[in-house]
């Protein structure tokens, strides 16, 4: 997430200042993602450093704090951000899916039990997000999609563990690990969890 | 009081060579206002635990209890009266009759029963109105859409004065916006009294409920512990 980007987005709502930025994001992000306000006016100077925002003579109403608008620059930033796809073309570092490898190989350790502590734990987790989502009183459209996300995030997990126990135990009525393919996957593939 | 208790319940199909074990030796109990999720993938032994827990299939082995009595005390009329009155059903195909407007598929089981037409069909509108459906109540299912379909068979399942809410997969055709409706339908009906087992392979369903019961090979082998505080989650996310 990048804080840059989202301040650039509630100005170009219109001029605003440090303090009202904080709260609107908050709000915006469902009071999901709290944000110091050190960061802010630290982000805000960097924005002003580049020429993506500029102090505005129009908020001098609220008293001592400074003011801000979006400059041009800083709209065509914005609008290249928002449709910029983050980068998720090469498998991330994943010590869920690492703890799982290391399981079937280790001697005296069921894959399964270890695949089962942690499918509970994930479960427990969307139950939590589910009982947040269950109380309508607080569900304003920005909460319900931070935490959608959050449980497509952790059923995705629970897919794939669902997946590596059906595999595993289909690989252990076969009769064990099959010999290497006679074609090897992309090296990226290959180190799936292992990226510095 | 646990509305339903499965004691020690035990399932084989077969013989011989082509005995196959399908639950062994499963505790569970519910209580009265509470949902439990049953999570396993395909042949795990859910849905025969289910078909059990509803008097649609006898165990090999050990007890079901509803409101404190022993299923196998009951004779067959007694568990079909009982299937009747107390337990609703709720499937992944939805399981309406096709030459039935909505109205009369939720009145019918009550007909069945000895309630009359009139009231049956009372009881059948006010269930429809609780979820939502009064306006599509002359519709026959081919003029509904999945999502609606399955609210029908809720509202079916809970018409009446039924206590105990059984469904495989309720949402299992749906999309994700109204499968969330059908589980927050399931979750009101215990809010309301009801007890409801609900058995899926799908973390999103089971998440709704107040236990999350694992089953593998036929065993339960895990359980999820119960949620106290879902608040302490946003407290735990890091600041930006």
């Amino acid at each position: 997430m990048s804080i840059r980007h989202a301040l650039l987005a509630l100005l170009s709502e219109g001029p605003k200042y440090g303090l009202q930025l904080r709260q609107e994001f908050e709000a915006r992000t469902g009071e999901v993602w709290p944000l110091n306000v050190g960061q802010v006016y630290t982000t805000l100077q960097r924005l002003e450093r580049d020429g993506l925002v500029e102090p505005d003579d129009s908020t001098v109403d609220e008293g001592p704090q400074k003011g801000f608008h979006i400059t041009e620059e800083g709209a065509a930033e914005l609008a290249e951000w928002l449709r910029t796809p983050p980068d998720l073309s090469s498998p991330p570092r994943d010590e869920l899916v690492i703890k799982v490898l290391v399981a079937v190989k280790l001697p005296g350790v069921d894959v399964h039990e270890v695949v089962q502590v942690h499918r509970r734990y994930l479960v427990e987790l969307m139950q939590q997000w589910t009982r947040l989502k269950e109380d309508e009183s607080r569900f304003d459209l920005n909460f319900a999609l931070v935490v959608d996300a959050e449980l497509f995030r952790l059923d995705s997990l629970i897919r794939w563990l669902d997946t590596a126990d059906g595999r595993l135990k289909r690989a252990a009525a076969e009769g064990g690990e099959r010999t290497p393919q006679a074609f090897p996957l992309p090296k990226a593939r290959r180190k799936v969890g292992v990226r510095p | 009081m646990s509305y339903l208790e499965l004691r020690d319940i035990s399932k084989v199909y077969g013989e011989g060579a082509a005995e196959v074990c399908a639950l062994q030796r499963i505790d569970l109990s519910v209580d009265a206002g509470s949902l439990v999720a049953v999570m396993g993938t395909s042949g795990s032994g859910k849905s025969t635990l289910l078909t059990i827990a509803g008097s649609l299939e006898e165990p090999t082995s050990g007890e079901v209890y509803i409101e404190g009595r022993p299923l196998s005390s009951l004779s067959r009329n007694g568990k079909a009266q009982l299937r009747r009155q107390s337990v609703g059903y709720v499937f992944q195909d939805y399981n309406l009759l096709a030459g039935l407007s909505a109205v009369e598929n939720v009145s019918l089981p009550l007909e069945l029963d000895g309630v009359a037409a009139r009231k049956a069909q009372a009881a059948a509108l006010e269930s429809l109105e609780n979820f939502g459906l009064k306006d599509r109540a002359s519709h026959y299912p081919d003029q509904m859409s999945g999502g609606e379909r399955q609210r029908v068979a809720i509202a079916r399942a809970v018409a009446g004065n039924r206590r105990l809410l059984l469904a495989d997969e309720p949402s299992g055709a749906l999309d994700s916006t109204n499968a969330e409706t059908v589980m927050r339908l399931i979750l009101a009906a215990c809010h309301r009294g009801m007890a409801a087992v609900v058995v899926t392979h799908d973390a999103q369903l089971a998440s709704w409920a107040d236990r999350v019961v694992f089953l593998r090979d036929g065993r339960v082998i895990d359980q999820t512990l119960p949620v106290t505080n879902p608040e302490a989650i946003l407290a735990d996310l890091p600041n930006l």
